[in-house]
């Protein structure tokens, strides 16, 4: 209920939402678990394997109960933290782990069959018969136990990443991180200022207490909003630092309100030093039936009154083995709540003369099964039952130390303060200070954020300002260790997981006693809040069963993310067709208005082939077009193969080391077939180079390996021959190149010209003036017939692409696709990357005898390895049909007629395949023990996903014109 | 006789704006890489001193005329925005680069905001001021990036022109849509 006059809320205005259906109001400034509270809905989930009745535990982002799904639809979005969600209007809630709904869930007969469900009850019970586990018993758990779904369709919102760089990261904007960044801004330093809630203070946003002199909340209000001014100060609310990596980068997720662009923001922030000022977690007490709605923290528990204006109870009990929850009965006073009383487990406790305490008090059970109405506590005296409907628990703080252990740093334990405290340097660059340090008291926390960042300013070389440290309080909260209530029945540690102390207990007697072990086999911190409730509490509780000290159990880590992050957040921008840019070449558009589908190949796109009227199968289209080049004349764009501009007095020094023949004996305005290998022997591409000048080539590349080629370049100039004077520069994206390839290209080039190519030898290569305009000529053949490629400037590109396929349809030609290229190459035997697939040897490919004897070029001794040059290896061979099966497969394996399908049969594999429409069947390429020497053999080609075995015989690869006259013509 | 019609890289798809960016289309009048010759830094700068009166930017700078501008490019490459000047093939590796690139300006106040969603290097006026360069990433993109006034000019393949005002039309309305 809210409670007046209380609470740093706009009560002014109203913002409506639904749970479960239901329609609540609330005011702007609530987050959707006050707002559930100031409307008394107490249960919010059901646990996550017992299915008990759960309520809301703490006011932050460590909460493991009310985890809800927030949104409807594809905008739904599974275990949101209600104590995270700020209300907005609008906004659907529905609570999870329930059918057919909250209030009645038939699963919670789980919670009666519990005393089956102990630790290692899975691993014990399924283990037969073996092949159930995946079908039945894994799939059934999974129903049964479990968190909210996703909602199985594509995510409508957007995320966005981003990179910050800073001199100061300060991770919490509570009083330690406050002053940090005060000081570090004050001194000019360039500070990035992170807090994961939607209100500066961290833990003073909930707390009545003063700094100098002022309510410690607006002191932090007024403080942020001072930072927020300042030029060189990036303070960032709804932002969760989420990880430490290496070399001081940290991951960071920021959220925005609905309607304000991309929902999240992934941030990488680079920064020089960090403050780790993370604050400190409330932590539970065990004891039996621990986990009723009511049942909660006890700083929560006045946060909810103090910044929220909600009490989430009438009669409020508060049950502590620390002064720092006398507080909680204190404010509530102070709002006029009744407190039932103060249970402390101290006998030493400090009274109060507005609250009844009673000391040496322990919870040993409670009851309500939707809603707690009682509670039972044990004292000298004997036990005693009390009527209350909120039971505050605070067993101690627990620093927030869990970024310090991303870098495998592993806390220790502080015995003045019974609590894990950060390891020294546990993170290279990050500095903890005030609560996550195990520095309690308000004034001490605000020194301590100021040190720190004084100490940062030295590092960085920078002077400290002369800054104040305000007044404020120095109570540290004296606390003597209770982790777990003595007795019978269950007591739970992990909330989020259902782990209760008899299931740690019993994974010590079954001899898990290591902590890793326990955590393992009870799955205890294994759930999507990582333990951070009940670590501390469950190897306490090992420590004792197993006679042991608690640092000497020692402890579990945390890794990062600190909070769930989506996976759409850490991979925004990589939706689609985002994954990777889209390349285009000049003739793109005009390519997809004549209907041709797009492949991708690599980041490019090329036309498969281009559609004419009346045609219904690709087939069709694609016997045409290579009737074109074979006939007449047809036209592609082939700009995407890489061209690399290399000068330089030492150019052909670096082509005869890169390449395996030799390029310094090419004549200028001449081009040669070049073969390249890895330094590993094997075929890396291939291409052609020009030789355009005494010191200029021009080397093409396969459109595959254009990238792998370019760094190999650089590798070889800049790391094995840096005494080599010349220099290379891509220039695949200067050039629009279009090849003119059939009988008929010479004549439309001609025309288009205006002028005689005669002069033009097969492999020649020079400038011409394309209208106006400096272009290139290379006569050179991927088709087998007379073949051009003429390179113009990228902005002439689509004008050039119209031009020549203008001139071909009038000679009876055309565009030529992907589909017409592959047959036309694989009818002339040409190789491309289904062929050099990087296990394949010049001696492979028949082309042994173009690693020139003369030089030396990289990979050449290794290609000479014998296993390289074996006889029997699978090398180049062309494969024809020549029984009643007519299809080839590429990927289809080759066997001996008769010979039984079994891999050590295996003789080798198909590569390419493709029907020549010249020839009148199918024709394939592969690889074959012994190659050449079988020709004439007859072999089976077996594809087993098809079903298909085909009868080949073995011929040369080179299926057409096999004298290349035509290419000469 | 033919005359071919010249398109520019973004042709169609700029100018665009939200806020207070804007990103339009740079279409230089040459763009020449220049990679001098081993020993030649020094001749190449002083024919670039007597042609432009600019000479070659140490790493990760440009130097700057007010209208010819030399980028520095990668390792021993530096990109100049005009033509070559006579005499230069003798002492350096000259390659025209004019239509390699699509070439953009960002501008607008608080622009670096913009580019913190795309860039992972500090591109904020005080970490990347005036006659800064550098090779990095935009997106999966590499680029090239120089200050250029109040603005950033963005160098990307010709290629990925759609793709480069896209992902910086998206981060500029993503950032404006919150101011």
């Amino acid at each position: 209920m809210r409670v007046a006059n209380k609470g740093r809320i706009d009560r002014g205005s109203r913002i409506g939402f639904t749970f479960d259906g239901v329609r609540y109001e609330g005011h702007p400034g609530d987050t959707l678990a006050s707002a559930l509270l100031a409307n008394d809905v107490r249960m919010v989930g059901r646990s996550f394997k017992y299915h008990r009745p759960r309520g809301i535990l703490t006011a932050g982002s460590a909460e493991p109960n009310a985890l809800m799904t927030v949104g409807t639809g594809a905008d739904a979005s599974p275990n949101e933290r209600a104590t995270m969600v700020e209300l907005a209007e609008g906004l659907t809630a529905v609570s999870q782990n329930r059918w057919p709904s909250l209030g009645f869930d038939l699963l919670s007969v789980n919670d009666l069959a519990a005393p089956f469900f102990g630790a290692g009850f899975y691993y014990k019970t399924f283990m037969w018969p073996r092949a159930f586990w995946e079908k039945l018993y894994e799939p059934a758990i999974r129903r049964a136990a479990g968190l909210g779904a996703l909602s199985g369709q594509d995510d409508p919102g957007d995320t966005e990443k981003g990179f910050l760089f800073c001199d100061l990261l300060v991770i919490g904007a509570g009083p330690t991180g406050l002053m940090a960044a005060l000081v570090a801004a004050e001194a000019g330093a360039d500070v990035i200022l992170a807090d994961e809630g939607f209100a500066p203070g961290g833990q003073l946003a909930g707390e009545v207490e003063e700094i100098d002199g002022q309510q410690a909340s607006d002191w932090a209000a007024a403080l942020w909003a001072k930072l927020s001014d300042m030029p060189n100060v990036r303070c960032m609310s709804r932002t969760t630092v989420t990880g430490a990596y290496d070399q001081g980068t940290y991951g960071a997720l920021e959220r925005f309100p609905a309607g304000k662009g991309p929902r999240e923001c992934f941030w990488r922030i680079a920064a020089k030093r960090a403050v780790l000022a993370a604050g400190a977690l409330e932590r539970p007490i065990a004891f039996r039936n621990n986990d009723r709605p009511g049942i909660m923290t006890a700083g929560a528990v006045r946060a909810y009154l103090n910044r929220w204006g909600v009490s989430p109870g009438r009669a409020i009990t508060v049950f502590a083995n620390n002064d720092d929850a006398h507080r909680t009965a204190r404010d509530m006073v102070e709002a006029g709540i009744s407190v039932a009383a103060v249970l402390d487990s101290r006998h030493d406790a400090p009274k109060s003369e507005h609250f009844e305490v009673i000391r040496g008090a322990q919870v040993c059970d409670t009851s309500g099964r939707q809603r707690l109405d009682s509670i039972t506590y044990r004292t000298a005296q004997g036990e005693h039952r009390l009527m209350t409907d909120c039971l505050a628990v605070s067993g101690g703080w627990n620093p927030a130390v869990h970024m310090t252990c991303h870098m495998n740093g592993r806390p220790v334990w502080r015995e003045a303060i019974h609590a894990f405290v950060p390891a020294p340097d546990a993170v290279p660059g990050l500095t903890p200070a005030g609560a996550c340090n195990g520095t309690f008291a308000t004034s001490d926390c605000l020194a301590e954020g100021a040190m720190a960042a004084r100490m940062v300013l030295q590092d960085l070389g920078m002077t400290a300002p002369d800054v104040a440290i305000p007044m404020a309080d120095s109570d540290a909260g004296g606390c003597v260790p209770l982790w777990a209530v003595p007795g019978k029945g269950r007591a739970w540690l992990d909330f989020q997981n259902d782990v209760t102390v008899k299931d740690v207990k019993q994974a010590a007697q079954e001899n898990f006693r290591s902590v890793e072990h326990m955590k393992r086999y009870t799955t205890q911190g294994m759930a999507t809040d990582q333990g951070k409730m009940s670590n501390i509490g469950a190897l306490a509780v090992l420590a004792d069963v197993t006679g042991r000290a608690i640092p000497e159990t020692g402890t579990t880590t945390f890794r990062p993310p600190f909070s769930p992050v989506a996976i759409a957040s850490f991979g925004a921008g990589g939706k689609s067709k985002g994954f990777a840019p889209q390349r285009f070449t000049t003739s793109h558009a005009a390519s997809v208005e004549r209907g041709a589908p797009m492949i991708e190949a690599g980041l490019w796109y090329r036309p498969s082939w281009f559609p004419a009227t009346g045609e219904s199968h690709w087939r069709q289209s694609c016997d045409r077009e290579v009737g074109y080049v074979r006939n007449s004349v047809g036209v592609a764009d082939v700009t995407t193969l890489g061209k690399i501009d290399i000068q330089g007095p030492d150019a052909a020094a670096l082509l005869d080391f890169v390449y395996t023949g030799l390029f310094s004996s090419l004549k200028e305005g001449r081009v040669r077939y070049g073969l390249m290998l890895r330094e590993d022997g094997y075929v890396m591409d291939d291409g052609t180079t020009a030789r355009l000048g005494e010191t200029h080539y021009l080397m093409t590349t396969t459109t595959a390996a254009a990238g792998e080629v370019m760094r190999h370049l650089d590798h070889a100039k800049q790391v094995l021959r840096p005494d080599l004077d010349v220099s290379t520069i891509s220039v695949t994206e200067q050039w629009a190149q279009f090849a003119v390839a059939g009988p008929k290209s010479r004549d439309l080039l001609e025309d288009l010209l205006g002028d005689d190519l005669s002069g033009w030898p097969f492999m020649s290569c020079g400038p011409v003036k394309v209208g106006n305009v400096d272009g290139r000529l290379f006569r050179i053949s991927f088709s087998g017939e007379q073949g051009w490629e003429i390179a113009v400037p990228a902005r002439f590109g689509a004008s050039l692409f119209d031009a020549l396929v203008e001139k071909a349809e009038a000679m009876g030609g055309g565009l030529y696709g992907m589909e017409a290229l592959n047959v036309l190459r694989i009818e002339k035997g040409f190789l491309t990357h289904a062929e050099l697939h990087g296990r394949t040897t010049a001696f492979d490919l028949g082309m042994e005898r173009m690693i020139s004897a003369r030089k030396d070029c990289i990979g050449k001794v290794m290609a000479a390895r014998p296993g390289l040059n074996d006889r029997n290896r699978a090398r180049l061979v062309g494969l024809k049909p020549v029984g009643e099966v007519k299809q080839l497969v590429s990927g289809a394996h080759l066997f001996r007629e008769g010979a039984k399908v079994i891999p050590e049969n295996d003789q080798g594999y198909m590569t390419s395949v493709c029907y020549s429409p010249t020839l009148g069947h199918m024709i394939g390429l592969g690889f074959l023990e012994r190659g050449a020497a079988r020709y004439g053999d007859r072999v089976v080609m077996v594809d087993r996903t098809k079903g298909l075995e085909t009868i080949c015989e073995v011929v040369n690869p080179v299926f057409f014109d096999p004298d290349g006259g035509r290419a000469r013509a | 006789m033919l005359d071919l019609k010249a398109k520019s890289a973004c042709d169609g798809l700029l100018p665009v704006s939200y806020g207070p960016f804007t990103l339009t289309e740079l279409v230089p009048a040459a763009l020449t890489s220049i990679a001098p010759f081993k020993g030649q830094k020094g001749s190449v700068t002083d024919l670039l001193q007597k042609t432009f009166g600019i000479g070659l930017p140490e790493i990760g700078k440009a130097t700057d005329n007010g209208e010819v501008k030399a980028i520095w490019f990668g390792q021993g490459q530096y990109l100049l925005t005009a033509p070559a000047p006579d005499g230069i093939a003798d002492i350096a590796a000259v390659t025209d680069q004019t239509d390699a690139w699509a070439t953009v300006l960002l501008t607008g106040d608080g622009v670096a905001e913009v580019l913190a969603r795309l860039v992972p290097v500090d591109m904020r006026p005080t970490a990347f001021p005036e006659g800064s360069a550098v090779r990095t990433l935009l997106g999966h993109m590499t680029v090239s990036i120089t200050r250029d006034g109040a603005g950033y000019r963005i160098m990307a393949f010709r290629s990925m022109a759609v793709t480069l005002a896209h992902e910086i039309a998206g981060a500029m309305e993503a950032v404006a849509v919150r101011l």
